[in-house]
């Protein structure tokens, strides 16, 4: 007996829902907008210049006595959180004034004032200001080339309308992504912008999917109303999409519990990337061709010409 | 879609057979190394995050470069304006070039001559009214410029080789940075210090005709340089300042070895000059009995020991506030040679080794229970496609393997995630055709043509699908670095082997086994 989380023959009206989908997109599309543009991304060391210390102690860390050693410094901001383990600090010091040999001697200042503490320094950075803005620069380089060649290869393969409609779910979830990271303050680094690259890359794999057999259907029914039409792509590939999704957030999930804290808000943003991916394919993509109309060839063709296997269409 | 010719049953065979004979010595390194050359024997490259290490990048400050050069070329007009007896006011280095004006106007020919004479790369403007402007041309400039960053690679490769570590890698990364890798180090202050310690010893006599306090008040007289000691006091202050002469009796360059060593109980550091240079140190020391020798490094008077004899045999002793780990790191920066332009961090990532030990760990964890995950849900929902989904799925491990070891490319972390979502991912295409056989088996095809039409009808999306994935992970190599490049890396791997093995290896798994057992049904 063989597990089927979706039945064989599924026949949910979703094109019923997309007002409440595109509702829901807009409100959430809006609020990430407003949450990155009013409290701001949690920019790492990476972007910002600045220095980060992971130190293992012995016994539990006295996280308290550890700021208060490293406050004294006059480092400015120093923040201190256990990382994974109660033996375990991240201690991550703002940028300094000054140039690159600032940031390094930061560095050297605050392993001194901790030295007696610490059994081993697990991983120390710093990062110049020049490289941090090289870094930022190559980070929006990256995440918009690689929307413009993923648009270019969707605009060759298929017409306008499922480009557009492609498009707008990849931002979409770009953008909602970028909204978590700032809702949840979650460090947003050089590993985000490539789960941000991941998510955009498998979100546009879901919707290519469900728009290859709606651009299949088009073509076998040609006198089906589009949101019929729709409902039954959507339908004939529920199964796949949930198995998908299914199988990557299993192999991401590993990843969270096993994976080890410094991956961690790595595999968070792909587990959040793989469900917006999936629901902005179905819910956001698909309705939005309802609206750009994709064309339908000739329209004169009688009923019945798309024989061979039929469509699971929508009844509601 | 079923058909199998021969040549395409060998070719996927050979290529399953070299994945999993490329991906072997990953497991046991060991038993491989002892094989004849053309036998794979590479394992999977580490990055720096697993291993444990510093990755260090530096800038080489070319800026200093040019002031030196101009500074040299001051100190040379200096000497060739007295020597034909040529007064001038305020020779100095303003604007990147060598200006001064002469006393007297009528000898701008004469000079302009002696100037040309001197140094021929250089160029000389010169009015009417005596004012000199001696500047570098671009090609100079470029020439020197590129020339300090190739001997600054060669001199940090020399000290880190000194320090005896396994593969470091040192490369220059774009126009005047170098990149140094070092992995297994555990402490990398030590090393952080002698890499961008600049090390240029300088032999000079010590004047005491002029004032300290008053070159201290900024009255330095010209020709002298004023030079704080080395040895700093409990207020952190130099204890003494010297002014010396800016004309160098024997530099750095003229040593051929140095070691540290013990005199009377304290840390010291021996050294023995060249020929050249026992020379020219022999004829000082005679002129100069009585007088003192400043030990300059790095713009900092180490000591200045009484000259009390001749010193011939072109060997001494460098006695200071030493500890002995200050004495055996000078030592290698001595043997190593001084870098021609100062070195500044502009980033470290450093790994210790207890963390790489558990990433690597937790990612090895993390595969497998993604793996057996993923594998237990397909079998269960695909039954016996599912299984030859999970066969194909351990191909496909294989030939990332493979092909992370034959390629040399750098397994990170974050590279380790991106094997365990390709793992998630793979299967992806496999779940396509599946779902699509069921539904041609459901509208009534017999199995053979259904799974005929469902690899048919799954194709050209599989292909779009991944492309598209395939693009983002290009442009994530391109524009990213580090472990970044190391995910990119495994995810475009990733992709491409599970396009191999969903397509060829489960196809002809699924297609072998209809054939052999032409069942009525199918079991999907």
């Amino acid at each position: 007996m063989l597990l089927k989380l979706i039945p064989a023959e599924t026949t949910i009206g979703f094109m019923r829902w997309r007002k409440i989908g595109f509702a829901f997109s807009a409100l959430l599309i809006l609020g990430s907008i407003a949450l990155v543009a009013g409290r701001g991304l949690n920019l790492g060391i990476d972007f910002l210049g600045g220095t980060l210390i992971e130190v293992q102690t012995d016994g539990p860390a006295d996280l308290s006595g550890m700021r208060a050693d490293l406050n004294g410094l006059g480092l400015g901001e120093v923040a201190l959180q256990e990382f994974g383990a109660p033996d375990t600090v991240l201690i991550r010091i703002q940028r300094q004034p000054g140039e690159e040999e600032a940031q390094r001697a930061a560095l050297e200042v605050a392993k001194a004032a901790i030295d007696e503490r610490v059994v081993e320094y697990r991983r120390q950075e710093f990062v110049g200001p020049t490289i941090g803005s090289e870094l930022q620069e190559a980070a929006i380089y990256a995440v918009l080339s690689a929307l413009a060649a993923i648009m270019i290869y969707i605009w060759f393969r298929f017409e306008w309308q499922f480009g557009l409609g492609a498009i707008v779910a990849l931002t979409h979830d770009v953008i909602a992504t970028m909204g978590l990271f700032a809702l949840l303050q979650l460090e947003f680094n050089l590993s985000t912008v490539a789960a941000v690259l991941t998510i955009a890359g498998y979100s546009i794999n879901d919707t290519v999917v469900v728009f290859d057999r709606v651009r299949e259907n088009i073509r076998k029914y040609k006198r089906m109303p589009l949101a019929e039409l729709f409902d039954g792509a959507l339908n004939q590939t529920l199964s796949r999409t949930v198995m998908t999704s299914l199988t990557t957030l299993i192999a991401l999930f590993a990843l969270v519990f096993f994976g080890g804290e410094v991956i961690r808000g790595f595999s968070i943003a792909l587990i959040w990337g793989i469900v917006i991916g999936t629901y902005s394919s179905v819910l956001v993509a698909v309705p939005l061709l309802l609206y750009l109309r994709p064309r339908r060839g000739d329209e004169e063709i009688a009923p019945g010409e798309g024989s061979g296997s039929g469509p699971q269409a929508a009844k509601g | 879609m079923l058909q199998f010719p021969l040549w395409k049953k060998i070719l996927i065979a050979a290529v399953c057979a070299l994945g999993l004979i490329y991906a072997l010595p990953n497991f046991a390194p060991s038993a491989f190394k002892d094989l004849p050359s053309w036998a794979p024997s590479k394992t999977v490259n580490l990055g720096l995050d697993l291993q444990g290490g510093a990755h260090l990048l530096m800038q080489v400050e070319t800026e200093a470069v040019i002031a030196e050069r101009l500074q040299s070329t001051e100190e040379a007009v200096r000497g060739a304006l007295r020597e034909a007896r040529v007064r001038a006011r305020g020779l100095g280095v303003t604007n990147g070039a060598v200006t001064f004006t002469l006393a007297d106007p009528d000898k701008v020919d004469e000079v302009r001559d002696i100037v040309r004479d001197l140094d021929d790369e250089i160029t000389v403007d010169a009015t009417e009214t005596g004012s000199f402007r001696l500047g570098l041309p671009d090609s100079a400039r470029e020439e020197l410029i590129s020339n300090a960053i190739d001997q600054s690679i060669e001199i940090v490769r020399r000290r880190v080789d000194e320090f005896g570590t396994t593969e470091p890698t040192i490369q220059r990364q774009g126009e005047d940075r170098i990149l140094v890798q070092v992995p297994g180090i555990g402490d990398t202050a030590r090393l952080k210090e002698v890499l961008n310690t600049t090390a240029k010893m300088t032999f000079h006599l010590v004047d005491r005709s002029e004032s300290v306090q008053e070159a201290r008040q900024g009255r330095v007289p010209p020709g002298l340089d004023l030079m704080p000691s080395r040895e700093t006091g409990p207020d952190g202050e130099p204890v003494q300042y010297y002014l010396v002469e800016r004309r160098v009796i024997v530099s750095g360059e003229n040593l051929t070895n140095a070691q540290s060593t013990f005199q009377q109980g304290r840390a010291v550091v021996s050294f023995s000059f060249d020929s050249r240079g026992a020379q020219r140190f022999g004829e000082a020391t005679t002129e100069n009995t009585g007088e003192q020798l400043a030990i300059v490094l790095d713009n900092e008077v180490v000591s200045a020991p009484r000259i009390n004899e001749p010193i011939l045999g072109g060997n001494g002793i460098i006695t200071g506030d030493f500890s002995l780990q200050e004495t055996e790191d000078l030592a290698i920066l001595l043997r190593a040679g001084a870098l021609p332009a100062p070195l500044t961090y502009i980033e470290e990532r450093s790994v210790g080794p207890g963390l790489g030990q558990d990433s690597i760990e937790a990612g090895k964890l993390a595969s497998i229970i993604g793996f057996v995950a993923v594998a237990a849900f397909m079998a269960a929902s695909y039954g016996l496609f599912g299984l030859m989904t999970v066969l194909a799925l351990v191909v496909n491990l294989a030939l990332i393997l493979a092909l992370l070891s034959a390629l040399q490319a750098t397994l990170t972390l974050p590279g380790i995630a991106g094997i365990v979502l390709t793992v998630g991912m793979a299967v992806d295409a496999n779940v396509l055709i599946f779902e699509r056989i069921r539904e041609e088996a459901r509208n009534g095809r017999n199995p053979i043509s259904s799974v005929d039409a469902g690899y048919r009808g799954a194709l050209s999306t599989i292909i779009d699908a991944n492309l598209t994935t395939l693009i983002a992970a290009v442009l994530l190599f391109a524009f990213g670095s580090g472990p970044i490049r190391g995910f990119a890396v495994t995810l475009s791997i990733g992709i491409v082997t599970s396009m191999f093995t969903a397509i060829m290896v489960t196809r002809f798994f699924v297609v072998s086994w209809l054939r052999a057992k032409r069942p009525q049904t199918l079991p999907i």
